[in-house]
């Protein structure tokens, strides 16, 4: 009982991290329809220009918060640059522009800080939380992080006149333009706050999995599953996935012998696959249905 | 009276197929006018030109300003609110939100407010479901809805893609007789385009026919209403 309640909760540490990644991938599909590949590659970089602050002296949480900064500011431009020119194109260019992004900025951060593996640190500390011998006290602040920011989102899309646009551009573009809104703008900025939600979690993820340039590979891939099972219309529910996908993985590599953790990835990427034969709209999705 | 919006010329492309040639026309402020014709004349596509949702050139001048040329968001940010075929209701949010959509360009953040409260006044059904999800709202509540939501941009010049379309009959005339109240009340300029042909030269008080992409007639809506031609066409009597 004690290594079943360990492992969830371990789970929903980790999964605080995929709900993360997950939220990343559906602002910006909400926004323009497509997956962003690059996703774990941005916020690897942004969790690699956290350490590089750190070199330089910066304290954990000045760097914390530049770092969330220029992340925010990163994926405007990387929008303005890359993909406002791709709006109107087929989705293979943009699923080209996705990947070349993902390559190029897999490369240049192995070109600036190379291959090797670098310790992470944590602002938590690493001994038990609270004196139990379940989770740490850095699994504890991601979750806390996580559900801090979680928050903070509620509250910007539910009660700002920002969020009111964003969600209107969101949904239904043509509207949102006759109301006034700028909707390229709105985009954009969907884009930045895609980039910052990722470098959060690039940053509490990691002190586990150590940083290098592929740290967010498999990451990702959860983040997908947990976006593909709460519904990739659904920020709640890519919340949710998150969570459960998180909790899902380690139950399956404790209780199903022959799962190692060589094996849990292809459980995400079969994952992925059971839920889009299933039930396509995911748990929490709307199916979406197109008047003929 | 001053023309309020002049267009010159218009003429409008869906790729290459061209669907206004040469229109023209002019509102005058205040006014209530109807641009009436068959399926495929072009009166949609007049609406989305001028809103510079679809590609058209020609001259459109608002207030003295050409706008010919500003993007869509910009030009209803002059004051040129236009509720759309279909009703555009974002189906997802509250009928609340709808209605603060509808300002969100707006920068006297304070009066929103005391709009949304107006807005109520004219449109009683709304604030019985203001917490619930717009989608969920009957068709006649949610051009109703539309309406509202247009005139929360406190317009100059709205307008109107055919507002009549698939409700009945009885909520059809009371659409219209809010909008004539509107026209009239808060003066703002209207410009409506309608199939229902009757009930829009009842309400309007000039009309402009139009048949595959030009203007073929045009005056006062009494004279028009009782002109032989349009009666048999439009009026069926």
């Amino acid at each position: 009982m004690e290594l079943f309640a360990n492992q969830v909760l371990a789970g929903i540490a980790t999964g605080a991290i995929y709900a993360c990644m997950a939220l990343a991938v559906v602002m910006i599909y909400q926004a323009i329809d497509h997956l962003n590949f690059a996703q774990g590659e941005m916020a690897m970089f942004s969790t690699f220009v956290s350490w590089q602050l750190m070199q330089w002296g910066v304290p954990y949480w000045g760097a914390f918060v530049l770092t969330v900064a220029f992340s925010f500011a990163a994926g405007i431009v990387i929008e303005r640059l890359l993909f406002k020119p791709l709006a109107k194109a087929p989705i293979l260019t943009n699923v080209a522009g996705f990947i070349a992004l993902y390559a190029i900025i897999n490369s240049v951060a192995g070109l600036i800080w190379d291959f090797t593996i670098k310790q992470y640190p944590t602002p938590f500390g690493s001994s038990p939380f609270l004196g139990s011998q379940l989770i740490s006290t850095h699994q504890a602040g991601m979750i806390g992080i996580t559900l801090l920011m979680l928050a903070l989102l509620f509250f910007f899309f539910r009660f700002t006149r920002v969020g009111l646009a964003m969600r209107a551009a969101a949904s239904l573009p043509e509207s949102a333009r006759l109301v006034g809104i700028n909707t390229s703008w709105m985009i954009a900025l969907g884009w930045g706050m895609a980039s910052a939600i990722g470098s959060i979690a690039g940053m509490m993820i990691a002190p586990v999995v150590f940083l290098e340039p592929n740290m967010m590979l498999g990451v990702l891939i959860y983040g997908f599953a947990a976006a593909v099972l709460g519904g990739l219309t659904s920020p709640f529910g890519a919340v949710m996935g998150g969570f459960l996908v998180g909790i899902f993985e380690n139950l399956v590599g404790t209780y199903i012998p022959g799962v190692g953790n060589e094996l849990k990835l292809p459980i995400a990427l079969a994952l992925i696959i059971v839920v889009l034969v299933v039930k396509p709209a995911g748990l929490f999705g709307r199916a979406i249905v197109k008047r003929v | 009276m001053t023309a309020m919006l002049n267009v010159k010329d218009l003429r409008a492309y869906y790729g290459q197929v061209q669907a206004l040639h040469g229109l023209s026309f002019s509102l005058n402020e205040g006014s209530l006018t109807t641009l009436l014709g068959a399926n495929g004349a072009g009166k949609t596509t007049t609406l989305r030109a001028i809103c510079n949702m679809v590609r058209s050139t020609g001259a459109i001048e608002f207030e003295g300003k050409p706008i010919g040329t500003r993007s869509t968001e910009n030009v209803v940010r002059l004051g040129i609110a236009h509720v759309p075929q279909g009703r555009g209701t974002f189906t997802n949010m509250t009928v609340e939100e709808n209605l603060q959509l509808g300002a969100i360009s707006r920068s006297d953040k304070n009066a929103i407010g005391a709009d949304i409260e107006r807005m109520y006044e004219h449109f009683p059904v709304l604030k019985q479901r203001y917490t619930q999800q717009a989608g969920t709202l009957s068709g006649g509540e949610q051009q109703m809805l539309a309406v509202a939501r247009a005139l929360m941009l406190r317009p100059r010049l709205m307008l109107l893609d055919e507002p009549s379309f698939g409700l009945a009959p009885l909520i059809v005339r009371d659409l219209f007789r809010i909008l004539g109240k509107i026209n009239r009340e808060e003066k703002v300029t209207i410009l409506v385009v309608e199939q229902n042909a009757q009930l829009a030269l009842e309400l309007a008080d000039q009309a402009y026919v139009i048949e595959t992409g030009r203007i073929v007639m045009s005056g006062n809506a009494k004279d028009i209403a009782n002109n032989e031609d349009v009666r048999k066409s439009y009026l069926g009597y």
